[in-house]
């Protein structure tokens, strides 16, 4: 047996000891998602388990280097160690911005101290990340942010307002790009990191069209910020802004990929409309559409294999994030549209019991926001017509 | 195993690039359609093939062949594709070889094939659209057996040295078992071969089997068992012919962006405009997404997996869908001259209809995979 080959059975038995039965089945709500930080409160005893398990090898982030929290595996091990976790539909462990979005960065830019002191927490949930991005008038020209960093010797003064914080209510740390020279666009930017208790700091959930609201508007009133939580130099921080946006825009196209565990779409419209005699959906026009995007759905499943084995490997276009954040919103929009479509009348209820308190319709009206987060679908098309196609400006 | 070319196939891939790009570049396909060629390709460039060893390249090393696989020959199929070369290599090296692998008739058919003098032709469909059904039969007559039906849309079919035929020794029209595959040669009494000319300028046969005498060492495999060398050649030809299908979105799209950076109007670069740079940008989306479900598709059927049977049904109806647009924004994007005669790009809207229709459309593999997962 080849050395991947002893590493596929251990990790299989591994888990199969390790990971609670419960952990297996499909995650039906939010609540059954793993965030961490201070203020999480384990769902069941299950879910405390399977997190503790799995960070104490390190498999939250399974190839971070050991010394960071994760488990030090090579590209083949963590592929293996996906599939293996897919073979048993295990849940992520930990969901986190800290985990996709931040780490990548930290490893990518940051001091050795500060990897030790948050990848370690990162890895482990203690510490949930949120983002500092947006504004109010620096959406889609994100460089065109004005929250202000005034250098105070030790410190920066941060002034200012964030918007589409995503659970800015929930987190306990931000990674934030501010301005600290109003002279240059781009080259004016830094990237810091503090935490949201700190004074000054104040969020405020907006109501979106789902009637939820994972989204606050985040301010900033004389928030003092140490500079050794800058990362990379002074006015680099667009640098810093860019490599996280790519890692971005990968895991928000992983929305585009089918959940493991069963196909709610098509599980959906057996329930609604029915198989026929012939063991056809018995409205053909909505089983041609979903037979249609099934094929688009299980191509893009490939896609992102292809894409994260050929970023592994550093065979990956640098823009090619922005295809697969493009064309995996896109998709999981669609999805969601026939997911309607087949629930009919049922899904048009908003509360009540039966609807999980109308999980579908809230869900169908959040994914819309997918093409517009970490970057338009417009932006993104922008982004593969320069970089990639090598078109005129 | 990841999910890109390896650097064995990626050297591989340069040599064949290079290769058929000198010696059948799309003016080769502009000269046969213009002399009226009524052979479809060049025996000639078969014989290249041959001497390149590209002609065995599915058949096994003790076998004389290159013992590759599907990964392999789609990169050869790619290069076909991007360059509109007319060729027999997806019927014969992949399709034919697929089906024969591992039956008495390896042996027989497998020296000419390497040595490129055998030419295989698939008679597979019955109607205008592709059916999972057989129903041409084929009767049991003294040593052998008797075969009389039609088959349709036969690539190579009046010109083929070896004709592989689907037809019914028992069972109904629908019925999986029952089916059997014969090799049939060309010169076979009660066998009549009419070409077509179809829109791409290839040319595909009517066959008419009237009362076709065959001896029973023709059968491929079992009597009543072809579902299984059929399946295999099935497999083959619809991973072949959407690799084929990736390298004619992949070229169109190519020459599509290239025009964009050359041809100007109101004073500027066309490419320069966001309404084709949103378009162009889409298409390639598409396209990779198309490339990913080709080379899944084959590296599972490389390794007999059980899930190679969906993921080929993923990737031909992927690439036609992805390459049909690609030729659809090709021919819009380059305006009127998209629609010369004299300008390569109709060819490849021409070719890419013909292998979106070839084993089965999207809508043909789009409803197998329903079926599939039970709907």
């Amino acid at each position: 047996m080849s050395d991947l080959d002893t590493f596929r059975s251990e990790t299989r038995a591994w888990l199969a000891e390790n990971c609670p039965p419960e952990m297996r089945k499909p995650v039906r709500s939010e609540d059954d998602v793993c965030w961490g930080g201070r203020q999480f409160k384990p769902s069941s005893p299950a879910q405390k388990e399977w997190l503790d398990k799995m960070a104490a090898k390190g498999w939250t982030v399974p190839d971070w280097p050991k010394a960071y929290g994760g488990g030090g595996l090579s590209p083949a091990e963590t592929k293996i160690l996906r599939e293996e976790m897919a073979a048993i539909k295990a849940r992520n462990p930990l969901n986190s911005f800290g985990i996709s979005m931040l780490g990548p960065a930290l490893l990518k830019y940051g001091t050795e101290e500060q990897k030790l002191h948050h990848l370690t927490k990162i890895a482990r949930g203690e510490i949930r990340w949120c983002q500092g991005y947006s504004e109010p008038n620096a959406g889609s020209d994100l460089a065109g942010l004005a929250t202000s960093a005034e250098d105070k010797g030790d410190h920066y003064l941060v002034n200012g307002q964030k918007v589409w914080t995503s659970y800015a209510d929930k987190a306990d740390w931000i990674f934030c790009l501010v301005r600290t020279d109003k002279t240059s666009k781009q080259g004016g930017i830094s990237f810091v990191l503090f935490d949201m208790a700190s004074p000054g700091v104040s969020t405020k959930p907006i109501l979106l069209i789902s009637g939820n609201s994972p989204f606050c508007e985040t301010f900033f009133d004389n928030v003092e910020v140490p500079k050794v939580n800058r990362v990379y130099e002074e006015n680099k921080g667009w640098d810093v802004a860019k490599y996280l946006l790519g890692h971005e825009r990968e895991m928000i196209s992983g929305m585009g990929l089918a959940s493991s565990g069963g196909n709610p779409l098509i599980d959906g419209a057996i329930a609604t409309v029915g198989l026929g005699h012939d063991g056809r959906l018995a409205d053909p026009l909505l089983r041609a559409s979903i037979a249609l995007f099934e094929v688009r759905a299980k191509a893009f499943g490939a896609m992102s294999e292809r894409f994260i084995d050929e970023l592994k490997a550093g065979k990956a276009h640098p823009a090619q994030p922005s295809m697969m954040k493009y064309y995996g919103t896109e998709l999981n929009k669609g999805r969601y549209e026939l997911m309607m479509a087949a629930g009919g009348s049922d899904a048009l209820e908003w509360d009540s019991e039966r609807s999980r308190g109308g999980a579908i319709p809230r869900s169908w009206l959040r994914t819309k926001a997918n093409s517009i987060e970490g970057g338009t679908s417009e932006i993104q098309l922008n982004i593969i017509a320069k970089r990639i196609l090598e078109l005129p400006a | 195993m990841p999910l890109y070319l390896d650097d064995d196939q990626t050297v591989l891939q340069d040599t064949i690039r290079d290769f058929v790009a000198e010696h059948a570049p799309v003016s080769h396909m502009r000269a046969l359609r213009d002399a009226d060629d009524a052979t479809g390709f060049s025996r000639d460039l078969w014989k290249q093939f041959a001497e390149m060893g590209f002609t065995g390249i599915l058949i096994g090393e003790d076998q004389g062949g290159l013992g590759l696989g599907h990964v392999e020959a789609g990169v050869v199929l790619e290069e076909i594709g991007r360059n509109l070369s007319p060729s027999p290599f997806l019927s014969t090296a992949v399709a034919a070889v697929e089906a024969l692998k591992g039956t008495g008739q390896a042996e027989r058919w497998f020296p000419g094939i390497i040595a490129g003098e055998t030419v295989a032709a698939l008679a597979i469909d019955e109607g205008a659209k592709h059916r999972d059904t057989v129903a041409m039969t084929a009767e049991r007559s003294g040593n052998g057996f008797k075969l009389t039906g039609a088959k349709r849309f036969v690539t190579h079919g009046h010109t083929a040295d070896l004709i592989i035929v689907a037809a019914r020794t028992g069972g109904s029209a629908n019925d999986t078992d029952g089916i059997t595959l014969f090799a049939v040669p060309k010169d076979a009494a009660g066998l009549s071969a009419n070409a077509e000319r179809l829109a791409d300028s290839s040319l595909a046969a009517r066959l008419e089997f009237e009362g076709v005498e065959v001896d029973a060492d023709a059968v491929i495999g079992e009597v009543d068992a072809g579902r299984t060398p059929l399946d295999r050649l099935l497999r083959a030809g619809r991973t072949g012919a959407s690799a084929e299908l990736l390298g004619v979105g992949s070229g169109a799209m190519d020459m599509t962006i290239g025009y964009m950076k050359e041809r100007k109007q109101f004073g500027t670069l066309i490419g320069s405009f966001q309404a084709l740079q949103h378009r162009a940008a889409h298409l390639y989306s598409e396209m990779e997404v198309a490339r990913a479900a080709v080379l899944k598709a084959q590296q599972l059927l490389d390794q007999g997996s059980d899930r190679a049977d969906e993921a080929v049904s993923v990737a031909k109806a992927m690439t036609a869908l992805a390459t049909t647009l690609s030729v659809q924004e090709g021919v819009q994007m380059h305006g009127g001259i998209g629609m010369t005669d004299e300008y390569d790009i109709g060819f490849y809207m021409k070719r890419a209809r013909v292998l979106a229709e070839m084993f089965g459309d999207a809508n043909f593999h789009a409803d197998r995979l329903a079926v599939a997962a039970g709907y």
